[in-house]
């Protein structure tokens, strides 16, 4: 498997350490109302999907990215690599 | 050497002999030999015993998909089980022998097994060896293991050396017959990056094996020339003796590469490459593999397919037999009874099972149209064959011809499905893994015309689609063949049993029954009746059964479809995946900075995660590891030790956040942290469980140094990368982990301040006013070596750990033991490192096992409520802070000699040992050497409240039962006054 880096090009997966589901990004608020049912759908509710998913790779043996990769569990094609921060901060993370 | 069985002429080099055994007997055959062709040269026949029924077995194929004659080479720890005769290439003084018989391999004793064979069809394991169910273990499985399986593993460790190689190219073009070798010289002559694979030792393919001409000469003599002219091209490189495996994701193919399987000894070579190639393109021009015609006793020595017998003759200029028959379907068949009337050999007879007019005329040839064997007579060997008719016609070789399979394998490695062609009779590749495509036989294209525009073509394009430029000239021409097969599977009106699988012993019948016992779909067919197992993986027999199976549902061939197929292609040995990550160099061993001074010392050493660390440091007349742990104890808490903690993660922390950053990293608060001061600090994970602990220190106002435990030194940089990109991007903060820069050694005992005020520079106040407990700075020690010097404790002992870039580490540790000497200083290791964290009630991994809350290590008042942390909202879950969960304390004997078992599990007195009473267990024991007996930490119900309490520790697993006491962890100095002195 070929990741290609957004920024260090194509990349083999083995540089790579996997996390899983990108929607580890989307941590809940702490002081939600209801902060403990939300951080228990976060950290244990996956999706399972039959084609497109987005997963959280660690470029480990390289420049210590965190990458989403958009990949079909069906056909193995990389769709999307993006840097995770930029995913992170165009989904309203910060501070 | 020549003999009835060796032809004149032909590529064989006869000027050399190569003397080889087989079977203990001494015989001879040329370079350019397999140990297949020079068997038969030396009119051997009998090369095996079949799995199943040990039925006589002989050379059945010319290739990697030889089902049948399978035999050990080599001797001693090189002993190889399962090698295919027909791609052992022969070299001056192989030993080979037959395998899979008692006794001898004319007369094996285990032949029985054909005498039972009604007994012994499909499913047979499955139905006899059931009842009842305690003789599996005692009575069947000895039985079957005694009598199951063909060669047998040496035992030893493999002696030769095998690596893995990375290649990258445009185009991989995998095989080198007419379609791959028309591509490779498209592809080459336009200046691409070619990389050509080819499992033979002589590229070419079917062209060395065939009589046809190409460009107007003979097959064999373009192939050579054309391979002469890839070899001067320094952008192609040509791999013969390579196997491409797999197709694996985004242009990476798998290929085994055999690099001295040639050779007498590898001389210290690798004996076998995994390449890892990355292609941009791909080209599969794999050919065919001709398929048998199922028959009564089509198992014999002597039967073999056309194809083969063909190659034979032509390439290795051998006759398979000197009075040969041939049963075919098609054309194609016939080639085999021309070549050999050549080559002078005498063809008998032509059963052709077409209903049609003669092919050809071959003189002497009884010629029967529309004809069927349906049996075959000899013990070790051919002799005769029977006809439908009834008619009996001596032979002592039939060369049969069911037609050709495409081989699809690697364009099904994504899933893809072949499909059926009509006019072929046969499965052509369906979907491709994108960046491949087929050309020449592979696709289904059966001339060698077409196979070489078909080959060139396929390269244009791929140049095309790459954009590179494409200066190939014309495709090379070759005269048109066609081979008009007509399906033919097997002989009805045979009695006898017709083999379809040799490898497995798998006849028609057993595809009948098993299909009788409901068995529909092909793969239930395969698993139940064994039929495609095993080193061929059914290449000579797959599509027969499915044509069976077909008959049987009254479906078509196409509908019933193919089993899948997965990599590898043949057979990969283990060694290969392994390569060089054998024995002491699986994985990288890390080494501390004072390795080698401890190891001159006679350190014994311990693997902590990668790294070796010393365990302890024997001293003479010291005969038992607990003498020299005692004294390392001991001499620590009397005067002064010195421990190379270099092992423990360290990450540099820096930016106008850090401090917010490790605020929300650690459970506890670290808001407040001054310059110049250490925090212990504990990490959770997001679902509230002890995760890490370790010490972090401030050494400016935005820069922190951070230490982990060993072993999760890497996850937890990770995770902390994780949340700085992922979870709080807007936060300046920057790690870099610094393990390996910096060198790390604890000095602890009452004597530490002393010996470290002869090493740190005098410029430096340590004095415990200026440096109290928890100080941390930046000092120089040994007259100016730059280092970072924190007082912290793990021991309980007065302590510091003193940190000098990495290169300084060995001479650190010489200069502390030198200046230490006064003081009777002790370098001490791990054990003693464990003895006092003990002592003084400090977890380690044993009780972070990730079972533990903060709550259990008597921590849950230092998660602060008042922040976001990583787990802190999930800490606080109801089943986590129960008031009667568990929690951390001491235990002691209450008989002081008797020594504690960790892993024991907590009893009240008089309880049943049972899981309803489990009480805790026993997380880590220790003989304290200060207290003379042995001590305990562990978790139990409600510990705090039953300080005092007498409870057992019962340890199912040894046997023990020990009456303990609980107390506080704090076996030492529990006010802490020793670390502050």
């Amino acid at each position: 498997m070929i990741i290609d880096h957004p920024l260090l090009g194509p990349r083999d997966a083995q540089e790579f350490a996997i996390l899983g589901d990108a929607s580890l990004i989307d941590r809940p608020d702490w002081q939600a109302e209801d902060a403990a049912k939300l951080f228990h759908d976060y950290l244990h509710l996956r999706d399972n999907p039959a084609g497109e998913h987005r997963e959280l790779w660690f470029h480990e043996q390289g420049d210590r990215s965190w990458l989403v990769v958009t990949r079909s569990t069906l056909t193995h094609e990389v769709l999307k690599v993006e840097l995770a921060r930029d995913v992170a901060i165009a989904r309203g993370r910060d501070r | 050497m020549s003999g009835p069985f060796r032809f004149d002429g032909g590529p064989i080099d006869r000027s050399v002999s190569l003397a080889f055994r087989f079977d203990g007997r001494s015989l001879s055959g040329h370079p350019g030999d397999t140990l297949a062709s020079a068997l038969l040269a030396n009119g051997v026949r009998l090369v095996g015993r079949s799995f199943k029924y040990h039925r006589p077995r002989g050379v059945f194929t010319a290739g990697s998909e030889e089902p049948s004659a399978l035999v050990e080479l080599r001797g001693g720890a090189w002993r190889e089980p399962n090698t295919r005769a027909t791609v052992a290439e022969l070299f001056d003084g192989l030993e080979a022998f037959s395998q899979n018989y008692r006794g001898s391999l004319r007369r094996d004793l285990l032949a029985v097994n054909d005498l039972l064979a009604p007994f012994l069809s499909a499913g047979f394991y499955y139905k006899t060896f059931m009842w009842p169910k305690s003789f599996w273990e005692r009575v069947y499985e000895p039985v079957i293991r005694a009598s199951a399986g063909l060669g047998r593993l040496s035992g030893e460790a493999d002696p030769d050396s095998y690596d893995k190689g990375f290649l990258h190219c445009d185009l991989l073009i995998v095989g080198a017959g007419p379609a791959g070798l028309a591509a490779a010289l498209a592809a080459g002559r336009s200046g691409a990056r070619v990389i050509l694979a080819d499992e033979d030792f002589v590229m070419g393919g079917r062209l060395n094996a065939e009589t046809h001409e190409v460009n107007g000469r003979s097959g064999a003599d373009w192939a050579a020339e054309a391979v002469r002219e890839l070899a001067s091209m320094n952008r192609v490189r040509l791999l013969p003796r390579t196997t491409v495996t797999g197709a694996y994701d985004h242009g990476v193919y798998g290929a085994l590469e055999r690099r001295t399987d040639h050779l007498a000894a590898a001389n210290g070579k690798p004996r076998q490459v995994l390449w890892r190639i990355y292609s941009k393109r791909a080209i599969l021009a794999a050919g065919a593999t001709e398929r048998p015609i199922a028959f009564g006793g089509n198992d014999r020595p002597g039967v073999m397919l056309a194809g083969a017998v063909r190659a034979y003759a032509n390439r290795f200029a051998v006759g398979a037999g000197q009075r040969v028959g041939l049963f075919t379907n098609n054309d194609d068949g016939w080639r085999t009874a021309a070549d050999l009337a050549r080559k002078g050999v005498e063809v008998a007879a032509i059963i052709d099972a077409r209903d049609r007019e003669s092919v050809a005329e071959v003189p002497g040839a009884r010629i029967v149209m529309g004809g069927r064997v349906t049996a075959t007579r000899g013990r070790h060997g051919l002799k005769e064959v029977a006809l439908a008719t009834g008619e009996r016609i001596g032979l002592d070789c039939l060369a049969v011809s069911g037609g050709w399979n495409p081989n699809v394998h690697l364009t099904c490695h994504h899933g893809g499905k072949p499909v059926w062609r009509d006019g072929i009779a046969a499965f052509v590749p369906g979907d491709l893994p994108p960046g491949m495509t087929v050309a020449g036989a592979a696709g289904g294209a059966f001339t060698t015309a077409a196979a070489l525009i078909e080959g060139h073509r396929a390269a244009v394009e791929a140049l095309g689609e790459l954009g590179l430029p494409a200066d190939a000239g014309d495709a090379p021409g070759a005269s048109d063949e066609a081979a008009n097969v007509a399906p033919f599977w097997h002989v009805a009106e045979s009695r006898g049993r017709a083999w379809l699988d040799l490898q497995n012993d798998v006849t028609v019948k057993d595809v009948v029954q098993a299909h009788g016992e409901g068995f529909r779909s092909v793969e239930h067919l395969k698993r139940y009746t064994t039929l495609g197992m095993a080193t061929d993986q059914g290449k000579t027999a797959n599509v027969g059964a499915l044509a069976i199976m077909a008959e049987q549902t009254g479906r078509t061939i196409a509908e019933t479809g193919t089993t899948m197929f997965r990599p590898p292609y043949t057979p990969v040995p283990i060694a290969a995946f392994a390569g060089r990550s054998r024995g002491r160099d699986f994985r990288p061993t890390r080494l501390t900075p004072s390795h080698d001074w401890a190891a001159e010392r006679g350190a014994v050493f311990v693997e902590a995660g990668a790294w070796l660390r010393a365990q302890w440091f024997p001293r003479p007349g010291e005969t038992y590891w607990r003498q020299s742990v005692d004294r390392e104890v001991l001499q620590t808490r009397g005067s002064v030790g010195i421990c190379d903690v270099t092992t423990l993660g360290k990450i540099d922390i820096q930016g106008r956040d850090a401090q917010e950053f490790l605020n929300r990293i650690y459970a506890n608060g670290f808001a407040t942290l001054a310059v110049g001061k250490v925090r212990y600090g504990l990490m959770l994970r997001e679902d509230g469980i002890a995760y890490d602990d370790g010490t972090t220190a401030r050494l400016g106002e935005n820069h922190f140094v951070m230490t982990t435990t060993t072993v999760n030194a890497v996850l937890v940089f990770r995770n902390m990368e994780f949340a700085r990109q992922c979870l709080w991007p807007g936060l300046d903060v920057h790690l870099i982990s610094v393990t390996e820069q910096w060198a790390q050694f604890a000095v602890a005992g009452p004597n530490s301040r002393a010996l470290l005020g002869k090493i740190v520079d005098p410029e430096h106040d340590i004095s415990n006013e200026a440096f109290p407990f928890m100080a941390c700075g930046e000092v120089g020690v040994c007259g100016g070596a730059p280092a970072r010097l924190f007082r912290i404790s793990f021991s309980g002992e007065l302590a510091y750990e003193l940190v000098v870039p990495a290169r300084y580490g060995e001479a650190l540790m010489e200069a502390l033991m030198a200046a230490g000497e006064e003081f009777d200083a002790v370098a001490y290791g791990t054990e003693a490192l464990g003895v006092m964290r003990i002592e003084k009630g400090h977890a380690a991994a044993n009780e972070l096992n990730g079972q533990t809350t903060a709550r259990m290590l008597g921590m849950q008042r230092m998660v602060s409520k008042r922040k976001d942390c990583i787990g802190n909202i999930l800490s606080e879950r109801p089943e986590m802070n129960r008031e009667d969960g568990l929690e951390l304390v001491g235990f002691r004997p209450v008989n002081r000699s008797e020594e504690l078992p960790s892993g024991a599990h907590f009893l009240s007195i008089g309880a049943e040992a049972a899981m309803a009473n489990d009480e805790g267990w026993m997380t880590s024991v220790a003989w304290s050497p200060e207290l003379g007996h042995s001590i305990g930490l562990g978790f139990i119900r409600n510990g705090h409240a039953r300080i005092g309490e007498t409870v057992r520790a019962w340890d199912g697993v040894r046997g023990r039962d020990v009456a303990v006491e609980i107390v506080s962890a704090h076996f030492l100095d529990p006010d802490g006054e020793r670390l502050r002195g």
